[in-house]
C-alpha cells in the first residue's frame, strides 16, 4: 500500500517545519510544497490580509550575476527596463522575452553591489538560466543559487514582527531592500511580495532559514500554502506564469505595459521590441482582463467567454472563490473590444452560459508602503 | 429506525420511510478543503443511482455529488447554499444537501454501513 513517490522531487529547507506544522503537500515544478495547513487555505488567507503570513518560496530562483557597466548595456538588450538609472538596492518587475515577445518568466530584477539579482519562477528558472547565459554569451559570472532559500512575510502585521527579528527593516520601501546580518548570516531582504499586501522577502542561507522562520513564527506569523497564496495574488489581480503569462502571450496583451520602461520603448532595441512597439501603436486583438461572475459560480480556467450574442470571445485563465471579496473572481483573455469595464459576458460553466462583468484589477485593494523615508 | 449507509463516492444516506436524505461525509469534506460554493438538483427532477446530483467546489477545485440511490428531487438544503462553509462545519447532520423519494429500496443493499465505510476511506487516502 501506500502512493509511489517521485524519488527525485527536491524539498525546501522549511520541509521539516511544513511537516511540523501539518501541511498538506503537492508537487511543484518538482518541489514537494505546501499547499495548504491544518486551519485551509480560506482561514490562512484571511490571516494574511488581517494580520502576518509567512510563504516559504525558497523554490523560486535566485539568480545572482555578477559585472559592471557592460553587464548593465547586455541586460538593457534583454530586458525593457532603464536598468542605466536604477539606482542600488532597487527592484523592477519584468520579463524575459523570446523575439516574438512572448513571455519566458515574470520576474523581479533588483540592482545590487557588484551586480543585479533576479527572482525567477520555479518551473522556468532552469530554463531562464540557460537563455541568459546564451544571450550573455557566458562573459558573466553567473550563479543560480541553490544554496539559499526565501521566505516571504506578507500582510498588515509583518513590518512590526520582522523589524522585531531583524531591525531597520521598516525603513525599506516598496520595491527596495538592503543586507541586513543577523546571527552572522548575511541576509537580503526586499519590502516586495505577490499577495497585495505589506510584506517583505528574505533571502538567507538554508540552514538558518528553519530557525529564522521559527522566530517569526514566535512573534505571531502563521505559514501560509500554496493554496493561499494564489487566492491572495488573484485578488490583488496579480499574474501567475502558466496561466495568464506564456510564450503565446506578449506584456502588451497580458495587460502590463506599465512594466515596460517609456525611454526603453522610444530607444526599442532589446529582445521583442519590435512586437511590442508595434502593438503599443497598433493595439491587441486580445488582452488580459478581471472579471467578476455575478453570483457564486466560480469560473476556473479554460472557461470559454461568451459576448451578449453568444458568440466566443476569450477564455478564463485563473479563477477562484476570493475569500477577502466573499465572492468568485477571476481574470482571463477577451477580444480587445469586449475588454472595457462592465461589458456584460456570459461563462459557460458546466454547460450553462452565467452572467459576468468585466471589471477593474486589483478587486482586492493593495496598501504598498512607498514613503517610509 | 432510521438507516445510515455510505457510497463509494463519499456520500451519506439516511433513510426515513421512503424518504432518503443524502449529503457528503466529513471524510470528503476533509479531502475537499474549504468547501466556497454548492451546486443542487432541482426540486421535482428525478435522479438515477451514481448520476450527478450537484456540485461542490473548494478554493482548488470543483467536484461533483453523485447520488448512491435513484429518486425523485422532495426537498434541499438552501442554507448550505447560501453558505457553503456550513459543509464543513456540520456535513453529516445539517449541512444535508438533498431530499429523494426513494424509487427502490433494494439499491441500498448495494451501499455500505459505518464500518465498513470508516475502513474504506482509511484505505482511499493512504
Amino acid at each position: 500500500m501506500g502512493k509511489r513517490v517521485n524519488m527525485d522531487i527536491k524539498k525546501t529547507s522549511l520541509y521539516q517545519l511544513h511537516q511540523a506544522s501539518k501541511a498538506k503537500f503537492v508537487e511543484f515544478a518538482g518541489y514537494q510544497m505546501p499547499i495548504q495547513y491544518s486551519e485551509g487555505i480560506v482561514e490562512e488567507h484571511r490571516y494574511t490580509r488581517n494580520h502576518s503570513g509567512i510563504f516559504d518560496v525558497s523554490h523560486m530562483g535566485q539568480l545572482f550575476i555578477y559585472g559592471q557597466e557592460d553587464l548593465v548595456n547586455d541586460l538593457e538588450r534583454i530586458f525593457p527596463l532603464d536598468l542605466k538609472n536604477l539606482k542600488l538596492n532597487h527592484s523592477k518587475y519584468s520579463f524575459l522575452m523570446s523575439d516574438n515577445a512572448g513571455i519566458y518568466d515574470d520576474l523581479i530584477i533588483t540592482k545590487i553591489k557588484d551586480g543585479f539579482l533576479i527572482i525567477l519562477n520555479a518551473a522556468c528558472k532552469e530554463n531562464d538560466y540557460k537563455i541568459l547565459k546564451e544571450l550573455l554569451n557566458d562573459k558573466y559570472k553567473m550563479i543560480l543559487d541553490e544554496e539559499r532559500s526565501l521566505i516571504a512575510i506578507q500582510g498588515p502585521k509583518s513590518v512590526e514582527i520582522l523589524k522585531s527579528v531583524i531591525q531597520g527593516v521598516e525603513n525599506l520601501n516598496f520595491m527596495s531592500g538592503n543586507w541586513f546580518i543577523l546571527d552572522d548570516y548575511n541576509i537580503y531582504v526586499t519590502r516586495s511580495g505577490y499577495t497585495g499586501e505589506d510584506g517583505f522577502e528574505v533571502s538567507l542561507t538554508n540552514e538558518f532559514a528553519d530557525r529564522f522562520t521559527r522566530r517569526l513564527i514566535d512573534k505571531g506569523a502563521k505559514l501560509i500554502g500554496l493554496g493561499a497564496r494564489d487566492t491572495l495574488r488573484l485578488e490583488a489581480g496579480l499574474c501567475l506564469y502558466g496561466h495568464e503569462l506564456s510564450k503565446d502571450k506578449t506584456p502588451v496583451e497580458a495587460n502590463l505595459k506599465w512594466a515596460i520602461s517609456k525611454e526603453r520603448i522610444l530607444k526599442g532595441n532589446f529582445i521583442g521590441s519590435d512586437i511590442i512597439t508595434k502593438q503599443l501603436t497598433n493595439g491587441v486583438s486580445k488582452i488580459r482582463v478581471g472579471i467578476k461572475p455575478e453570483g457564486k459560480i466560480i469560473a476556473r480556467e479554460k472557461t470559454k467567454i461568451y459576448n451578449e450574442s453568444d458568440l466566443e470571445i476569450g477564455e478564463i485563465t485563473s479563477g477562484t472563490f476570493g475569500p477577502s471579496v466573499n465572492g468568485p473572481v477571476a481574470m482571463g483573455y477577451v477580444e480587445n473590444e469586449f475588454s472595457k469595464k462592465n461589458t456584460k459576458i456570459f461563462l459557460e460553466v458546466r454547460g450553462k452560459k452565467h452572467p459576468a462583468t468585466i471589471c477593474s484589477l486589483p478587486f482586492y485593494k493593495k496598501s504598498y508602503v512607498k514613503g517610509v523615508n | 429506525m432510521s438507516e445510515v449507509k455510505f457510497s463509494k463516492e463519499h456520500e451519506w444516506i439516511k433513510l426515513e420511510g421512503d424518504i432518503a436524505t443524502i449529503g457528503i461525509t466529513k471524510h470528503a469534506t476533509e479531502m475537499l478543503g474549504d468547501i466556497v460554493f454548492a451546486e443542487l438538483p432541482e426540486k421535482g427532477s428525478n435522479v438515477e443511482k451514481d448520476g450527478t446530483a450537484g456540485v461542490v467546489e473548494s478554493t482548488k477545485a470543483a467536484s461533483d455529488v453523485y447520488t448512491p440511490v435513484s429518486g425523485e428531487v422532495v426537498d434541499l438544503n438552501q442554507s448550505i447554499v447560501d453558505d457553503p462553509s456550513k459543509i464543513n462545519q456540520d456535513p453529516e447532520n445539517s449541512a444535508w444537501f438533498f431530499k429523494l423519494k426513494i424509487k427502490d429500496k433494494s439499491e441500498m443493499d448495494t451501499l455500505m454501513n459505518k464500518d465498513e465505510y470508516d475502513k474504506f476511506a482509511k484505505e482511499s487516502s493512504a
